[in-house]
């Protein structure tokens, strides 16, 4: 009696247990299958080739997280990346890497300001407020450098490329930036009260009005962390290239979009952590890199990591309601 | 003359939902030609008769007839196409479309080729509107129209099938008083067609203008059925709320503190005007009136989620602005708004973080939440209002109703505030967490606590309150002390026939 009362329980917990981690089992899965196909792929040097070229991706995805978690939506990232890039590299070369990083910061992070004023405050649609960014902030760009490539003229004679292609210990900086900036994020996110904040406000802006939290500036906090993120990003790239198109970051904001989604980040806002984006990079990046080692054409890529996103989503929303459709919600 | 049938018959209905016997075999019927009034307090069974009928809820027991054949309704379109039709309180058109398609959404008369048939459905739609007299033509967009005329849409989308009975629900809440006139001009047309109408409402005095019989639901009983023209608003009162109340009256005891909240001449642009009242500490001030009488709304003005366009508030005498829900929290008001789901709770957090957000600043160790003073303040409350989770991790989410209730209240306690505003204390909330949540409001004033409780069940407000402020369309009418108050003059108070009683 007591068996077959507990089995169903059991297999339908094991069942909710997949269904809340399937995004884990089919990264588990992918990595299997892929270190079948390709023996160089669990190669160490792969590996941390993989995280190293997920840095910059990933340190904007940390940004946008605190984003998404508040409940809105940041596509601006792509061109904000590029605009961080060119003008670092720009200003490098005029005032020195010294006054040229804070300066840097300064301008990205007021794009994020403005952004942040206009959703938080303004209380715009985030996704047409940084849908037109991403377009105005190209223009920004291309404005600032007169649409010609950017580089920096004495690459030997800087420190400054030691911030995209030196190391410690034997890690890559851009790794240890990118690590580093997780762990103050998820300290801020999962510690401090500004990160319950965050949590309240995408979770229920009224409930968190109602609180006593202000949620305008919560949510302009939100994008100025993520231009935080963007600038940190810029500059890992400019200092890796020492030299940039204009575009250098184009499409980016969907990749990072994509990897939040991913790590299991609702878009609807109140869930998602930083652990979890981390994750959602990692899987977007071994998957890319492995579909690459499987020998398929680079563009490819673009369509078999689109289907991969529709398979997370989905997922994601079959384990929540229990079943892989419904005619409500 | 031909032998009258009903035009609609309930007949011993019964529906238990889990631990509630929700109705108690109610019968009902309604005459062609007639208006029916069918009146009872919040919670007394009319919306869940009216969920039956229209096939929303089965019921366990009992029969439904239309002209006296059995009908069985498992839908609200299958209750219509057996001539039994809704008007909600709630519209629910498609703002840009023109009338005609409005009334026929959903079955537009077809051509071949599945192309709309445009001139029939112009010329189908616009007898509809011509039967009732509504002023506009079939071409008219919807989303121009007041709020009236769309209700008048609502009505035509109802009378597209033969409608033997046509149930109004609340429909005069959102209307001025020019458009009830036209509103009642309709029903009355419909009337004399021979339709049979079931009209529910709160509101005594338009009941008296428009019905011909009055039927009176009290716990998911049936208590009796009424002629309008032979009886008046003390008999049906009394037949509506003259129950054995299980909720005993309060009775003030003690000195009362000091005035802790004075409100002098606060108005919001129409939504209250003029208003003045004062809380003291240890005293508990019941609010009552009709749902858009403007309570809830002062609530939300003094804890600044509305700006006042006049008047003054003053905390423990002193005259204080509050602009934001910030403000409030600071000068020492706390409120249980009125719907948890919404206002009251983050249902994807646990119980502690839902508990404790308003104060997460001051929960720190140096920069961080300090998880145990968070788990403290959790402990407590759970503690003194019972709160049944089974760990503080629990989503909110997962509780049942009256639990998260008593989160939400715990979480405005912990603010240990001056003045406590509860709207809606118990709405949604089992009987046992009922009666306990009422208690704990007599107890807080009796801690020394100013609590101003919202309530639309006069039951509860008579129970809790020191003193009860009647309010009738953003004004308040008259102001009862305990002893004062009884259900009589309470209801007169709040229909707006007390007449010109100003406390």
């Amino acid at each position: 009696m007591a068996d077959t009362a507990t089995n169903p329980v059991s297999l339908k917990r094991a069942g909710n247990f997949l269904a809340r981690q399937g995004i884990l089992v089919a990264f588990v899965i992918f990595m299997v299958g892929f270190a079948l196909a390709n023996d160089r792929f669990l190669d160490m040097d792969n590996v941390l080739g993989v995280i190293r070229s997920s840095t910059i991706l990933g340190v904007m995805a940390l940004g946008v997280t605190f984003v998404v978690i508040s409940g809105n939506l940041d596509l601006s990232v792509g061109s904000m990346m590029s605009f961080a890039t060119i003008v670092v590299l720009d200003l490098h070369d005029k005032i020195g890497p010294e006054l040229a990083i804070p300066l840097m910061f300064v301008m990205t992070m007021s794009l994020g300001a403005l952004i942040g004023f206009l959703v938080g405050y303004l209380k715009l649609n985030s996704l047409i407020v940084t849908l037109g960014m991403l377009s105005a902030i190209h223009g920004l760009t291309l404005t600032y450098s007169g649409g010609k490539n950017i580089d920096i003229a004495d690459k030997e004679g800087t420190w400054f490329s030691i911030l995209g292609q030196g190391s410690a210990l034997g890690i890559p900086i851009p790794i240890l930036i990118f690590l580093g900036l997780a762990a103050l994020l998820s300290i801020l996110l999962t510690k401090m009260p500004f990160g319950r904040k965050v949590y309240a406000v995408g979770g229920n802006g009224t409930a968190a009005t109602f609180s006593g939290i202000r949620r305008a500036r919560t949510v302009f906090c939100c994008y100025l962390i993520s231009s935080f993120c963007v600038a940190t990003a810029g500059l890992i790239q400019a200092s890796r290239s020492m030299g940039s198109q204009n575009t250098v970051g184009q499409g980016m904001e969907l990749e990072v979009l994509a990897a939040i989604i991913l790590g299991g980040a609702s878009l609807m806002g109140g869930s998602g952590t930083v652990f979890k984006t981390v994750i959602g990079v990692l899987i977007l990046g071994f998957i890319q890199n492995g579909l690459l080692l499987i020998g398929l054409e680079f563009y490819v890529q673009y369509i078999v990591t689109w289907i991969i996103i529709i398979l997370a989503v989905w997922l994601d929303i079959a384990a929540k309601r229990g079943r892989l459709w419904s005619p409500i919600a | 003359m031909t032998e009258r049938i009903p035009a609609l018959r309930l007949e011993n209905i019964v529906k238990t939902f889990p631990g509630v016997r929700a109705l108690n075999g109610v019968s009902f019927e309604v005459m062609p030609g007639e208006v029916h009034a069918l009146l009872g307090e919040n919670g007394a069974g009319k919306s869940t008769l009216m969920k039956v009928l229209g096939g929303v809820h089965q019921p366990d027991e009992g029969r439904i007839y239309v002209e006296e054949s059995p009908a069985v309704m498992t839908n609200p379109l299958e209750a219509k196409s057996q001539g039994v039709v809704f008007i909600h309180q709630e519209l629910s058109l498609a703002e840009e479309m023109t009338a005609a398609e409005n009334i026929y959404l959903g079955e537009l008369p077809r051509k071949s080729f599945g192309r709309v048939d445009w001139p029939r459905l112009r010329a189908d739609a616009g007898a509809i509107l011509d039967r009732l007299n509504c002023g506009f033509g079939p071409d008219q967009i919807v989303g121009e129209l007041s709020i009236a005329k769309q209700q008048m849409v609502e009505i035509a989308r109802a009378l597209t099938v033969d409608a033997k009975a046509v149930i109004f629900d609340e429909p005069t809440a959102s209307l001025t008083d020019a458009e009830k006139e036209v509103l009642f001009d309709v029903i009355r047309d419909l009337r004399t067609q021979g339709v049979g109408i079931v009209y529910i409402s709160h509101r005594m005095e338009e009941i008296f203008r428009i019905s011909d019989r009055i039927s009176v639901l009290r716990d998911g009983t049936y208590r009796g059925t009424l002629i309008t023209e032979e009886t008046d608003e003390e008999a049906v009162t009394k037949l509506m709320i003259g129950r054995s109340l299980d909720l005993s009256r309060h009775v003030p005891e003690g000195a009362l503190g000091g005035v802790a909240l004075e409100v002098q001449g606060l108005s919001c642009g129409h939504l209250f005007e003029d208003v003045s009242f004062k809380v003291h500490a240890g005293e508990v001030v019941g609010f009552y009136g009709l749902v858009g009488a403007g309570r809830t709304e002062i609530a939300e003005t003094l804890f600044g989620l509305r700006s006042p366009s006049a008047g003054q508030i003053l905390l423990n005498g002193e005259p204080v602005r509050i602009h934001s829900p910030v403000d409030a929290i600071s000068h020492g008001i706390s409120l249980v708004p009125e719907s948890r789901k919404e206002q009251g709770l983050v249902l994807g957090m646990n119980c502690r973080d839902n508990m404790t957000l308003p104060q997460v600043d001051d929960l720190t160790a140096g920069p961080f939440v300090s998880e145990g003073a968070e788990i403290a303040v959790f402990d407590q409350y759970r503690d003194r209002l019972q709160i049944k989770t089974p760990s503080w991790r629990q989503q909110v989410k997962n509780l049942s109703g009256g639990n998260q209730q008593k989160i939400v209240i715990g979480k405005w306690l912990s603010m240990r505030p001056d003045v406590l505003i509860v709207d809606e204390p118990t709405r949604g909330v089992d009987v046992g967490s009922k009666s306990e949540i009422h208690n704990l409001i007599r107890e807080l004033a009796g801690q020394g606590y100013a609590v101003i409780v919202i309530s639309s069940e006069m039951p509860e407000v008579l129970h809790v309150s020191d003193r009860v402020v009647a309010m009738y369309h953003g004004r308040i009418t008259r102001t009862f002390t305990a002893a004062e108050v009884n259900e009589d003059n309470l209801v007169q108070a709040i229909s707006g026939l007390g007449g010109g009683q100003v406390a």
